[in-house]
């Protein structure tokens, strides 16, 4: 794909919550399994639209992870959806012990993941939950950049068979794949050509990279943008070609720079094709309750960011 | 409710039993690793499941209706595996390689290497939810088949055993049959009384039902009260059912019964063949 400009902005829970009750209508298999944030996450389009496959666990993550992998074991695809705070640090010993080691197909659904997470502060922004699941053997692990490729991820989850976490956006974002994008599994996506040095970004920062990249081509850089919307597996070639092909990499995340999208990336380049990088993600702190564009400023996430950033990463650059 | 057991019946069940916990010892002193205590307070209930309650078949270990059950204090393994091994799931002879490289059979249970086990366990609190889970399964697809879990006194301690409850209860599991292995022990316990080391769970029975549970209170070693408390719960409708096993940890030999320090001693060879002789000699 090549240089797309950012659409109108589309909510992923609201597609989210569409695309589950189509699920749940078509396959016997499917449920939605709650953690009372149905009308925060938009699982209730399954609770108002085909309540008899919604299943409130309450406010007890813990148990309600056990109980989806109880319910995977009976045959069923249990569709857990919390926000990713919990489901990455309240519940992992659960997912990992029931749903990862067993294999156990059980979609988990992390919902206002990152940083902006609706005005709740640091208590529910998910930072570590990429580190946090990508550690986990069998697990998959997918970031989508706006709604569309959402619903794409979401039809290859409910076809594949075993363990899948999606951290999901609150926020409505721009549609930046166009009409011919099909996402693969396991595949990094080109969305911009450039020669000059790579940003190869994950979920809601690819759009924020876009943006980036287009206004350091007016000032003339030359920037290439790779999509990874799959995190794990990682697509190891996309970033050695991109290594190879403009020498110099930023990473940009809505993550801690600890163990997410940067960390895998660094950890390919020094052990396949040595390249400078520079990682565009929270710094090792705690974040705070504020307006998004605030947080994004104050937190190192912006486009203001992700500019400085690969202007930087270019002095690195070995000529 | 009463017993419907034979004298045949219970003669057999007993002696299962009494060769369930030589294996367990035997295992434990062979693998120099796993756990006494908890395996044979639990031994008498497990060989009621797997030779008269449960509708399985060893050959046959996956059937989608079979009953199944999830051993929530999954350190208890060893006499889970013990039970399979006679019950005709393995060889007896391949419970020598417990916990050893390559071995199905983990120190904790795992679904993927051993058919029969239901539910990968070992993180305790956790087999209970996934219990849920099953008997909710098997509600929401007309299943006729029943789910049975164990879980500890100690175990008990866990907040999740208590979300599981809440939930069993709200979705009126009337096919879930809850076990408390209640030996009153655990790993180490508390020490303000030295000998008895006990758990701060008093009245399991007073706990149980005020999570809308429907409370059997039973002596965990005697075949027939067994029985008659899942006959019983067979006839409860609308509520999950939690029978409490009082249950004695080690029992079966005189110097491991009630002894904290039994929970994972490994047994010398003069301490296994003492074992052993008072296992034979309360069999018959």
């Amino acid at each position: 794909m090549k240089s797309v400009v950012p659409q109108k902005n589309v909510s992923m829970r609201d597609v989210f919550g569409d695309t589950l009750l189509k699920f749940s209508l078509e396959s016997s298999r499917v449920y939605a399994i709650d953690g009372d944030l149905a009308n925060s996450t938009k699982l209730d389009t399954v609770a108002n639209g085909n309540p008899k496959k919604f299943l409130q666990m309450g406010i007890a993550e813990q148990n309600m992870m056990s109980v989806a992998a109880g319910l995977a074991t009976t045959g069923l695809q249990p569709w857990a959806c919390t926000f990713a705070a919990f489901l990455s640090k309240r519940a992992i010993d659960q997912i990992q012990v029931q749903i990862a080691q067993p294999k156990l197909d059980v979609k988990m659904i992390g919902a206002y993941s990152g940083l902006l997470t609706g005005v709740t502060g640091k208590t529910h922004q998910a930072l570590e939950d990429i580190a946090i699941f990508r550690s986990l053997a069998n697990m998959v692990v997918l970031a989508p950049a706006d709604a569309i490729e959402m619903k794409q991820m979401m039809e290859f989850a409910h076809k594949y068979e075993g363990p899948v976490y999606m951290r999901i956006a609150r926020d409505p974002y721009p549609v930046i794949v166009d009409g011919k994008y099909q996402f693969e599994f396991g595949k990094a996506t080109t969305l911009k050509d450039g020669k000059d040095i790579t940003i190869i970004s994950t979920g809601t920062q690819t759009s924020r990279s876009l943006a980036a990249a287009e206004q350091l081509e007016a000032e003339g850089i030359s920037v290439a943008v790779v999509h990874m919307p799959t995190i794990k597996p990682l697509d190891t070639d996309a970033i050695i070609n991109a290594a190879k092909s403009t020498g110099v990499i930023v990473t940009a995340e809505e993550h801690s720079i600890y163990g997410g999208l940067g960390s895998a990336v660094a950890e390919v380049l020094v052990e396949e094709c040595p390249a400078p990088m520079l990682r565009v993600g929270v710094k090792d702190v705690n974040a705070e309750s504020a307006k998004n564009d605030d947080l994004l400023e104050k937190y190192g996430l912006s486009e203001g960011h992700i500019v400085k950033t690969v202007k930087e990463a270019l002095k690195k650059k070995r000529n | 409710m009463n017993s419907s057991l034979s004298k045949e019946k219970i003669m057999l069940l007993k002696e299962k039993a009494s060769e369930a916990r030589k294996l367990i010892i035997e295992t434990v002193h062979h693998a120099e690793a796993g756990h006494i205590g908890g395996p044979m307070s639990a031994t008498d209930i497990i060989t009621n499941l797997y030779f008269h309650e449960m509708n399985i078949d060893p050959n046959d270990p996956r059937n989608e209706e079979r009953d199944r059950f999830v051993l929530s204090k999954g350190h208890s393994a060893i006499g889970l595996y013990a039970v399979l091994a006679l019950r005709g799931y393995m060889p007896v002879e391949e419970l020598q390689t417990f916990d050893s490289l390559n071995s199905r059979l983990q120190a904790h249970p795992d679904m993927n290497t051993l058919p029969g086990l239901d539910m990968s366990t070992g993180s305790l609190g956790q087999g209970i939810s996934a219990a849920v889970g099953i008997a909710l399964g098997a509600k929401l697809q007309g299943k006729r088949y029943r789910t049975y879990c164990m879980i500890g006194d100690g175990e008990s301690q866990e907040g999740q055993v208590w979300e599981a409850a809440d939930i069993a209860s709200k979705y009126e599991l009337d096919n879930l049959v809850g076990i408390l292995d209640y030996n009153k022990l655990q790993q180490f316990g508390w020490s303000d009384d030295e000998k008895s080391r006990k758990s701060p769970i008093h009245d399991p029975k007073e706990r149980w039902e005020s999570f809308g549970w429907h409370v059997i209170e039973i002596d965990g070693h005697n075949q027939e009260e067994i029985e008659k408390a899942f006959n019983e719960a067979r006839e409860v409708k609308s509520k999950p059912v939690m029978i409490i096993a009082n249950t004695v940890k080690g029992k079966g030999v005189s110097f491991m019964e009630n002894q904290f320090l039994w929970h994972s001693r490994i047994p010398t060879d003069s301490e296994l063949n003492q074992a052993k002789k008072e296992l034979e000699m309360g069999a018959l």
